[in-house]
């Protein structure tokens, strides 16, 4: 029986996930002789090549399934609800990091300076602290620093990521129209600004390493700074890297104003880094 | 055979334990039971104890009735047929609405002793306990006093791997120390903790007493012991290799004595 | 045939599967990853087991006999390791896979390649984890808490360590997407969530705990990572952190995690207790309501491991009582599996047999679980082997009967094969002796005053300690039995009806026993 159109599609067997767990291995296995002071650049770099290239033909397969009408209604629901999901998990993994800083801020710090029941911590052991932020810790860790102003170069990284968002929800809107012409600018105009982005983001970095001596080791601040920071950069360089993708898809005239998972996908990553970047922005450096 | 005889042994030991609880003596430690201790406030937990353990234990019994009766009653090879109803509002909402009252009277004496336990105030000494690994420091705030106390050394030759000293000959064995905290009987005392390395806790069922250390932090408590003797406890959180091996032995003396003890220890600085 | 750029356009419904080892490999087939689970899980609990064994035989008399108090410590750490990440949710996830497809109708899962990786991520991780035991300085020893300072002074294993709980974290978020996408998007026509059998409910509601507290660990784990190799100061007071940070963040995973291994075990008890009543579920809304709570509640109590932190006492107040709640939903379950069996017509077969030692057994652990939860005497009971008894009572004869008596219970529907209803008696009723020889007397030295996590006891502890070896080795090696018994049944034995019991319903049982390699080429009607 062949397969009637709107009949559950199950794909056959798949060698991808072994190699991707293979390349998952050599990575954590080499990064962890790494940290423990080993040599091991070439098998980590192996492993993620590995998993990078798994995941580049992973992706390729499921693309040619997908372009050549393989998928129906049903498949496509199921990847939205699994790509919602997904960044809802990741919502969940940026509140540990915001949890943290909240803690530090609320707690840990007042307790150290001897507020709540911590009178004892505050006289006995850290009699020079007055808790404030931003803080280092009571030993002062990594040494004086200055903390990273709001109203530079993060203030213009909100404008650049709020009008990214913008300028992809009329990239989605134009796909929508069969506009493509305008969804292919709109589309470039947004990964265009995800990098710049990036770059403006290593900019200030290295203003914080070199002239603010705000580093990963400027005790709690300098922590839940680059922790959180980084890890937002992280995924704008992964969402930015999508849009690529799905922008030189749309060049190849993939996607149609009903069926487009990929670009929806991707949206929704972007808005979420979006709204992440506003937490940032409004209680780690404004605030 | 031997089994059958620790069953039985126990079997009794057990119900003695449970239901004599409440009148055990302090000084004879159940070996089933958590001890009442000598201290007002470790009263009050067995107290609270002995309430949710009995409490638990009758809803148990109720429970587990009704189940065994079903076991029994209705079994299709007695020829039961399945008649029951499949829901019942009227039992839902009794069966919520039952346990919230039984969780309520155990919440307020629980909420009450807890309140007393937290209230530092009014406290009429100080000293200051740190966690090491393996061992712990005491300091007599404003007496200029404090000292190390470890492992006693006869439990310490018993315990190493392959010693061959049997532990039943050692007296007290992983329960002595070479310097025991030495308090007076009948004083407010407030204990401020912390540790130099890792997380520890200081445990001392006798006063129902169990704080961590937390480097960098001082937590804060009290005790007062109604009666002299010798107490013993042990580090309770796991703190590395020796973790097992960091008694805790507080002696309390009556308050003259104890004042005695520490003019001695201030000679001998 | 492992050629898997070639789609699937030609008649695949009625041939089987593929050959050989790449079979397994390469599967996309539900069935197929959920046996992969199964037998995951299975090896895992004979490796965790035969760690708790070590633990065993040391504690069987005072004074060091066979390992050095830092191996004790690694052993208690990779045992509950293994046991949580490798053993039981693996094999809830492996029933997962097994049945829930066949359960509402669904030819397969939603994502069946992603379903594979999220099987083969596991073996690798179990490797990462276990290859630490052989490293420099041992593996880690800080207990499964992972409690910052002390495991920052584990030796190479560490980042091992760390990396491996990701992996066992991204498995487990990429199983839960599935689940919850298969049973929110691949229902037949007419299996309304309500008319959804109580075991999907339950995985349906496990898998959102999993995927909001999964990404948590992992945070809090990579924060120790940076503490030990890039000098961030989240959890040292020094810098203006706090140790007791990273005890939030664990517990807010770690207390629904408890919850994420109870739930599976209560959706298969629901599926068990009514098959062996004759009856229907009683309280079908009210079991799904309460699984509910238990879920939402289970995000507001994570403190009560932590009572003795030095918390604001308003801080005790709030997790003593959140806590306590939590015995009303489930109680309302006990007492819904009891009123099945009310005037039912009740037979004894080896699944309901693990189900009934699964009520009174947990029913026990749940009762010491409260009593935990008051918060002044947690304070005597805290980290004593009160709180191990407490939690072998949930998780073995809890979460593991559960797991047991769902294989009983769906084997001759995976095989084709009756298994040995004799044998399966005996392994019921030697495990069910043992685990109480075990784990009871627990509870009497923890209250005594025996510290969890100590190599070596005080000789008033002796006695009980004793009893309880013994009882873990019995225990133990009872559990070759169900070895036996399942390769049996796998060969062959008496052939097993569709139905299997006479008293099962729902739609596994429609189908033939074994069940085919596609269960479902045409949905199902559900009335
Ligand atoms: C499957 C796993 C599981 C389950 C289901 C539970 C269930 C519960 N647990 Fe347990 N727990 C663990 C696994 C689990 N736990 C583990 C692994 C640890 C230790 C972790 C570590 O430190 O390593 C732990 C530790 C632990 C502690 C910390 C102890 C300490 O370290 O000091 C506490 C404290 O509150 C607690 C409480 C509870 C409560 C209140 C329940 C409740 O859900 C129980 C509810 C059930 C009932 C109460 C019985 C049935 C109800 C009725 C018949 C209704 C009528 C009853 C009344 C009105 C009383 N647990
Ligand atoms: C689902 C989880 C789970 C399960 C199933 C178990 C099962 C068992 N556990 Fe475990 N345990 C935990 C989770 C679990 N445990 C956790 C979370 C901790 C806390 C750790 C910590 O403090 O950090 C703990 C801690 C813990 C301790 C406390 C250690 C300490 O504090 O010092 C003890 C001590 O008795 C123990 C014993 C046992 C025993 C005897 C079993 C038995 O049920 C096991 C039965 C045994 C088998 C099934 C093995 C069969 C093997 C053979 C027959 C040998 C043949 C071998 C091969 C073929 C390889 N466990
Ligand atoms: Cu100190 Cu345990
Ligand atoms: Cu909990």
């Amino acid at each position: 029986m062949a397969h009637a159109e709107n009949k559950y599609y199950i794909p056959h067997g798949t060698k991808w996930p072994i190699i991707g767990s293979t390349g998952l291995f050599i990575l954590f296995a080499g990064v962890s002789v790494w940290l423990n002071g080993g040599d091991a650049t070439l098998i980590s770099l192996a492993g993620a090549g590995l998993v990078i290239l798994m995941m580049f033909l992973w992706f390729s397969e499921v693309i040619d399934e997908s372009e050549s009408g393989t998928y129906n209604v049903q498949v496509d629901k199921s990847f939205r609800m699994g790509m919602f999901w997904f960044i809802f998990s990741e919502v969940m993994f940026f509140a540990v990091f915001f949890g943290a800083l909240f803690y530090a801020r609320q707690l840990a710090l007042p307790w150290l300076g001897g507020e709540g029941n911590n009178l004892f911590t505050g006289s006995l052991l850290w009699p020079e602290f007055e808790s404030e932020w931003p803080s280092n810790g009571p030993a002062n860790v990594g040494g004086d620093f200055e903390s990273m102003p709001a109203w530079g170069l993060p203030a213009l990284n909100t404008i650049i990521l709020l009008t990214s968002g913008v300028t992809i929800t009329i990239a989605h809107h134009a796909l929508k129209d069969s506009k493509r012409g305008v969804l292919a600018v709109f589309l470039a105009l947004t990964f265009l600004l995800g990098f710049l982005f990036i770059g403006l983001q290593a900019e200030e970095y290295i203003h914080a390493y070199q002239d603010l001596n705000l580093t990963l080791t400027s005790g709690i601040y300098g922590s839940t700074f680059f922790m959180l920071t980084g890890f937002h950069g992280m995924h704008v360089t992964i969402g930015a890297i999508m849009l690529l993708v799905i922008w030189l898809r749309c060049l190849r005239g993939h996607f149609t104003p009903k069926q487009h998972f990929a670009f929806e996908g991707v949206a929704w990553y972007w808005h979420f880094v979006d709204v992440v970047w506003l937490g940032l922005f409004i209680f780690v450096y404004w605030l | 055979m031997q089994k059958i005889n620790w069953l039985s042994r126990y079997g009794a030991a057990l119900l003695v334990g449970l239901l004599g609880g409440n009148v055990l003596q302090a000084q004879e430690r159940s070996s089933l039971n958590m001890p009442v201790g000598v201290t007002d406030v470790s009263q009050k937990v067995f107290d609270l104890h002995m309430l949710i353990l009995w409490i638990c234990v009758v809803i148990a019994v109720v429970v587990f009735t009704a189940m065994i009766y079903c076991m029994v009653k209705f079994r299709k090879s007695q020829g039961a047929v399945p008649s029951g109803p499949s829901h019942s509002t009227l039992a839902e909402i009794i069966w919520t609405v039952i346990p919230v009252l039984i969780l309520v009277s155990m919440a307020v004496p629980a909420a009450r002793t807890l309140v007393e336990i937290e209230d530092t105030r009014d406290t009429e000494m100080t000293v200051k306990i740190t966690g090491y690994q393996w061992k712990w420091h005491y300091e007599y705030l404003d007496e200029d006093v404090g000292f190390f106390s470890s492992l006693a050394a006869d439990s310490n030759a018993a315990r190493q791997l392959g010693s061959s000293i049997d532990p039943a000959t050692v007296e007290n064995y992983l329960l002595d120390v070479d310097n025991p905290l030495v308090v007076p009987t009948n004083t407010r005392i407030r204990y401020l903790i912390t540790s130099n390395d890792v997380l520890h806790a200081w445990w001392m069922p006798d006063f129902a007493v169990k704080k961590d250390a937390i480097p960098g932090f001082i937590n804060e408590g009290w005790f007062e012991v109604n009666e002299p003797g010798v107490y013993r406890g042990q580090c309770a959180e796991l703190c590395g290799k020796d973790h097992g091996f960091m008694p805790i032995v507080v002696e309390a003396l009556p308050p003259a004595d104890y004042r005695a003890w520490l003019a001695s220890q201030k000679g001998a600085i | 045939m492992s050629d898997a750029t070639t789609h699937d356009t030609h008649e695949h419904h009625d041939h089987g599967p593929d050959r050989g080892l790449m079979r397994w490999i390469t599967t996309t087939n539900h069935k197929d990853i959920g046996t992969l689970y199964l037998i995951f899980a299975f090896v895992m609990l004979f490796v965790g087991g035969a760690m708790s064994l070590v633990i065993r035989a040391e504690l069987f008399q005072p004074g060091l006999q066979f390992v050095n108090p830092d191996f004790y410590n690694q052993m208690v750490t990779m045992h509950a390791l293994i046991m949580v990440f490798g053993m039981i949710m693996p094999a809830f996830v492996g029933f997962a896979n097994w049945m829930i497809p066949m359960m509402i109708g669904a030819p397969d899962m939603a994502l069946p390649r992603l379903n594979n990786w999220s099987f083969w991520i596991l073996p690798f991780a179990g490797v990462l984890l276990l290859s630490t035991l052989f490293m420099d300085g041992g593996g880690p020893a800080s207990g499964w808490t992972l409690y910052p300072p002390l495991v920052l002074q584990t030796g190479d294993a560490l980042p091992f360590a760390i990396f491996a709980v990701h992996l066992l974290g991204v498995s487990s978020i990429m199983g839960s997407i599935n689940i919850i996408v298969t049973i929110l998007n691949m229902r037949a026509p007419g299996m309304t969530l309500l008319k959804m059998p109580m075991f999907v409910w339950t995985w349906l509601i496990t898998a959102y705990l999993l995927i909001a507290v999964m990404p948590v660990l992992a945070g809090g784990v990579t924060m120790l990572l940076t503490d030990a190799f890039f000098g961030t100061s989240f959890f040292q007071a020094a810098g203006g952190g706090d140790p007791v940070l990273f005890q939030h963040i664990f517990w807010f995973f770690g207390h629904p995690e408890v919850y994420i291994i109870i739930l599976p075990a209560f959706g298969i008890i629901s599926q068990i207790i009514p098959t062996f009543s004759r009856k229907k579920l009683f309280g079908y809304e009210s079991m799904v309501f309460a699984t509910g709570s238990i879920a939402f509640l289970s995000f507001i109590v994570w403190a009560h491991h932590m009572f003795t932190v030095g918390m604001p006492l308003a801080g005790q107040l709030f997790f003593m009582m959140s806590t306590m709640l939590i015995a009303v939903p489930t109680g309302v379950k006990v007492f819904n599996w009891t009123s099945t069996m009310w005037k039912g017509s009740l037979s004894f077969e080896t699944p309901m047999l693990f189900a009934l030692g699964f009520l009174f057994l947990f029913t026990i652990g749940g009762f010491s679980g409260l009593m935990l939860a008051i918060a002044p005497a947690d304070f005597q009971y805290h980290d004593s082997y009160f709180v191990v008894a407490h939690f072998h009572y949930v998780l073995v004869p809890g979460a593991l009967y559960g797991a047991i008596a769902g294989a009983y219970y769906w084997l001759p529907k995976w095989t084709g094969y009756m298994y040995d209803e004799t044998l399966g008696k005996w392994h019921f009723w030697l495990s069910t002796i043992f685990v109480n020889l075990t784990f009871f007397p627990q509870h009497f030295v923890g209250l005594a005053g025996m510290p969890r996590r100590i190599p070596d006891y005080a000789v008033q502890f002796t006695d009980f300690n004793a009893m309880s070896s013994i009882g873990s080795f019995g225990f133990g090696f009872s559990q070759l039995l169900m070895v036996y018994i399942v390769i049996k049944c796998v060969r062959g034995g008496k052939k097993a009806t569709d139905q299997v019991w006479d008293g099962a319903d729902g739609l596994e049982w429609t189908v033939p026993s074994p069940a085919p390699y596609h269960t479902f080429d045409d949905a199902p009607v559900v009335k």
